[in-house]
């Protein structure tokens, strides 16, 4: 084996299956933005800061550009092109555009995604979610509307 | 700059992850969260990594008091545990005051305590940090050092330790599983850790492949009512402290029989507050006694141009945590 040989790494991304070869020191970020072409999950700081790369595996949510692909061979893994379709949008999704929840929307992907594991969570109330959210930054400013959406669907 | 790439294997074991990673150029990784980051940050360059994540290292056991953390179990997973959140708040606490959801699913308590210095000289490529680049000075000795040491620092540098769990592990003499060329070790957490002197690239005590396996934290329940952790910082979530006090008291009839204190954001390591702790043993938890402790908490603080606020900061923050748990019923 070269030192800086490939490797094969198995994602079940969305349900589905896919294969991918890649260098060791890729990202999941990486894989799924440039490998796969899924796009919708954003690269801003690329230094595990903003939170705009969040995804779930295992449906837990973590920062995609702080995960080595290869640690995550074998898992599943949920993206926002996961989430909702275009004809139904998730409840989240819907609650988003209700409350303006975004401006440019680049964080949105990551915000959707980091507020679905934080619903599993179940705050209990704004401070809660304002504090499990405060890994996701949005630099258009949206925090409070991003807070009252998810709130909303929470039903607090 | 795109960083070198590395060669990634998996450990099959602990002996296996202990041989593959005892050659020159090799690091761990678990969770990633840190490493990846140093990686891209170019403060670290590691031919190889090797993946310890799959290890059967995460339990998180509770055996008539005494809780045994396996070195990868998840921050997320040990601050909800109930074993813990029950016995161990202060745990709890001082882990739901550090980073953020995504980062708590990610990381390991191994990683975390054995995570480096926020020191923006140190992860800043092109400037001067002997942790870094051993002899190219210390920048932050005569530069930005708000962030910097009171305690325990050195010319070479003067960094300080970013965990939260750490400095509550460190009030609750907690010790250190680890398993390398000597075999299997266990000693104190502060142990763990190296004072820079001169030698600031050598942080911990831990030798080539040796790796952490589990952290045993004696019995608290004494302390479960009057423990916190009190962590300031410069926004309200998702931020490194500035200053961080754990702080547990056992008191019978009235007295302090015993404390425990320790503080981060202030040194190189967990400080631990020993002469703090002991001016409170065998006195009643009042206004007096605290104030006697906050005092000889910043005895000996050796400030530089910047962080000499600090010193107010750690003497407050010891007062109000004990202030906190010292008036419980």
């Amino acid at each position: 084996m070269s030192p800086r040989s490939s490797i094969n790494v198995s994602l079940k991304i969305n349900g589905r299956d896919h294969d991918v070869t890649s260098p060791g020191c890729d990202t999941l970020l990486d894989i799924l933005r440039d490998k796969l072409g899924m796009t919708g999950t954003k690269k801003g700081c690329d230094m595990g800061a903003c939170g705009a790369c969040t995804v779930l595996a295992g449906g837990r949510r973590i920062k995609s550009c702080l995960a080595l692909a290869a640690s995550y061979d074998g898992r599943s893994i949920t993206t926002i092109e996961g989430i909702g379709t275009l004809d139904k949008l998730h409840p989240l999704q819907a609650a988003f555009i209700r409350h303006d929840a975004l401006q440019c929307g680049y964080c949105t992907p990551g915000q959707i995604l980091s507020g679905l594991a934080l619903l599993d969570e179940k705050p209990g109330d704004l401070a809660a979610i304002r504090e499990g959210m405060s890994g996701n930054l949005c630099r258009c400013g949206a925090h409070p509307n991003i807070v009252a959406a998810i709130a909303e669907v929470a039903g607090l | 700059m795109k960083s070198p790439s590395f060669q990634y294997s998996r450990a099959a074991d602990v002996s296996d992850a202990f041989i593959q990673c005892s050659r020159p150029g090799t690091a761990f990784v678990a969770g990633g969260t840190d490493l990846l980051q140093l990686w891209k940050a170019g403060a670290i360059a590691p031919e190889g990594v090797v993946d310890i994540s799959r290890l059967p290292l995460d339990a998180i056991e509770f055996t008539d008091g005494q809780l045994r953390l396996g070195a990868l179990a998840r921050l997320s997973d040990v601050a909800t545990h109930p074993d813990v959140t029950r016995d161990h708040p202060l745990i709890a606490k001082a882990i739901l005051a550090s980073a953020s959801g995504q980062i708590r699913n990610m990381a390991t308590v191994g990683g975390n305590l054995l995570q480096r210095t926020r020191c923006p000289y140190f992860r800043t490529e092109g400037l001067a940090c002997n942790k870094r680049t051993p002899g190219s000075g210390c920048g932050a000795l005569s530069g930005e050092n708000r962030q910097a040491a009171l305690f325990g620092a050195s010319t070479s540098c003067v960094a300080t330790h970013a965990s939260d769990l750490a400095v509550a592990l460190t009030a609750l003499d907690a010790e250190v599983e680890v398993f390398g060329a000597a075999g299997r070790r266990r000693f104190p957490l502060p142990d763990l850790y190296r004072l820079p002197a001169e030698t600031p690239e050598r942080e911990t005590s831990l030798t080539a492949g040796e790796l952490i396996t589990g952290i045993h934290i004696p019995s608290a329940s004494r302390f479960a009512a009057r423990s916190t952790y009190l962590k300031v910082r410069d926004r309200a979530s998702f931020e490194f402290a500035v200053v961080s006090v754990a702080a547990v008291l056992h008191v019978e009839s009235g007295r302090i029989v015993e404390a425990g204190l320790a503080a981060g954001g202030v040194a190189p390591l967990p400080w631990r507050l020993t002469r703090s702790e002991a001016v409170l043993v065998g006195r009643a938890p009042d206004a007096q006694a605290i104030a006697a402790a906050g005092d000889m908490a910043v005895e000996h603080a050796r400030p530089l141009a910047h962080n000499g606020f600090k010193i107010a900061l750690l003497r407050n923050a010891v007062i109000r945590a004990l202030q906190t748990i010292g008036s419980q019923p």
